[in-house]
């Protein structure tokens, strides 16, 4: 193409951007550290591809043929170096990735895959008043004072209530029909499992202010006294 | 040390600002220098019921934009010398209050007064969030009616969530103060009782102030009611409430209308 038919000019644009790296940090002796890492590799085949990765290199002393023989490893195991920390420029030759500076810490805790997070639960030591809406997903949510009427407490796992439960408290969201809803004092607006829910109309008269526990059987929400 | 106190309550008409005078004039009685500072922009009522509505020339919100200096919005009380009156502006709407400004006023006012009572108006949008956000204590206005304490519940959510105080990790010392409390109907179970209320709230109580003409009396001739009939059952309940707030212990009554003998042989005047 040629440029005299473009008299407008491009205006060119830059922008900061940061992302988040795996950092490697060799050690000697190299093959050492290297029969560690296909030990790792062995394990988790995968774990490192597609992902971007920074040699930390303060911790050696290596020449440059010895730096371009330890990215050569790398590649082999299909791990592409982003960039070099802790050497010379004057170290690197004009082919191997640019020298890094500056890095900053992260937890690198999201970039795991999740097999062994635990389910969790959220613990609220104050009570829940009315307008408020606590949502954890994540497992069980557990109240040790009261909840309000016009509170709402959603939760992926069981509902555990130890003061009164005047509003609404809806166990389960994520399809669990085991979860359950306990509370010390039964008040609820509305009391939902998986979807199945019941409102206070329906709830049984002479649970209310008494220890109970909902709970589904089949597609029949059942709120029993509790002892 | 200046406190910053929001009277609040989520639910209008339920008496904040009569209690906002009830105690600004007790704590003023008791020597401590108070300002009151009417949040409730638009529809301003405090100047008012502290008999001041023919007095003011600049508000709360001339000085939070500036046009105004703070010495020039504040009205002496005519009758205790180390009371103060922070007006309303009744020409504007709530959108006119800035965090900032708000800010500012306050942190001006702590270096003045020894109290800076704080009306918020009737809701849970800017002008109550305002109203509460720099406050270091709160009194929670709840009637016995089981709309008032549920939004006094949303209320106390919020004082935990939204202010300053919050943000930084402190809390906001809140207590309760029960209004329009009328004995025989609670015992009659026409009322919820205290004990419900403190049940569903869960917050200290500060005081219970019992339904009475006195009130309404002493609104309409613009005098908070502990100045306008000292001796009378409400005055008598906010005069309580205000050493509370000061951290007296003072044991909790309902206090009653004293009633001598021959007003209860003709109590009632026949039409």
């Amino acid at each position: 193409m040629s440029a005299t038919a473009e008299p407008q000019r491009q205006l060119l644009r830059f922008r900061g951007r940061s992302f988040v790296a795996f950092v490697f940090s060799p050690v000697v002796p190299i093959m050492g550290w290297l029969e560690e890492l296909d030990a790792t590799l062995a394990r988790s085949p995968g774990f490192f591809a597609g992902r971007p990765v920074v040699l930390d290199l303060s911790a050696l002393e290596l020449s440059q043929s010895a730096i371009a023989h330890l990215i050569a490893s790398l590649q082999e195991r299909s791990i592409r170096v982003l960039g070099i920390e802790g050497v010379d420029e004057a170290q690197l030759g004009s082919g191997m990735p640019p020298v890094l500076t500056g890095g900053r810490q992260c937890s690198v805790e999201d970039a795991r895959p999740k097999t062994k997070a635990p389910s969790g639960s959220l613990l609220l030591e104050t009570p829940v008043r009315s307008g408020q809406s606590i949502v954890f997903t994540e497992g069980d949510v557990t109240v040790l004072g009261s909840v309000g009427s016009g509170a709402e407490i959603v939760a992926g796992g069981s509902i555990h209530v130890y003061g009164t439960l005047r509003g609404r408290a809806m166990a389960g969201v994520n399809g669990n029909s085991s979860a359950r809803i306990y509370c010390q004092k039964i008040e609820a607006e509305l009391l939902a499992i998986d979807g199945y829910y019941q409102t206070a109309d329906e709830i049984d008269g002479r649970l209310r202010n008494k220890p109970a526990q909902a709970w589904l059987d089949g597609n029949i929400m059942r709120i029993t006294p509790l002892n | 040390m200046a406190k910053v106190l929001v009277v609040t309550s989520g639910k209008g008409g339920v008496g904040k600002t009569t209690s906002t005078a009830a105690l600004g004039a007790a704590l003023a009685q008791n020597g401590e220098r108070v300002v009151v500072v009417d949040f409730d922009v638009g529809l301003r009522n405090l100047d008012l019921v502290m008999g001041a509505e023919r007095r003011v020339v600049f508000d709360l919100i001339n000085v939070v934009q500036g046009v105004a200096k703070l010495s020039q919005a504040l009205i002496r009380d005519k009758r205790l010398e180390n009371l103060w009156l922070l007006p309303a502006s009744q020409t504007r709407d709530k959108d006119a209050l800035t965090d900032d400004g708000v800010r500012r006023i306050i942190a001006d006012l702590r270096t003045k007064f020894d109290w800076v009572i704080c009306d918020s108006p009737a809701g849970i949008e800017r002008g109550a969030t305002l109203a509460m956000r720099y406050a270091d204590e709160a009194v929670i206005v709840t009637n016995p009616e089981v709309s008032s304490v549920r939004d006094s519940d949303r209320i106390i959510g919020m004082l935990d969530s939204k202010t300053a105080r919050a943000e930084r990790g402190e809390r906001v010392t809140k207590h309760v103060l029960i209004t329009r409390y009328d004995s025989a109907r609670a015992m009659r179970g026409e009322m919820l009782g205290i004990d419900d209320i403190l049940d569903i709230l869960a917050t200290p109580l500060l005081g219970i102030i019992p339904e009475s003409q006195d009130v309404l009396r002493a609104s309409n001739i613009g005098s908070p009611v502990t100045l306008n009939n000292a001796a009378s059952a409400p005055a008598r309940a906010y005069f309580d409430a205000a050493r509370r707030l000061n951290g007296e212990d003072v044991a909790m009554t309902v206090p009653v209308e004293r009633r001598g003998f021959m007003n209860r042989l003709l109590g009632r005047r026949a039409a």
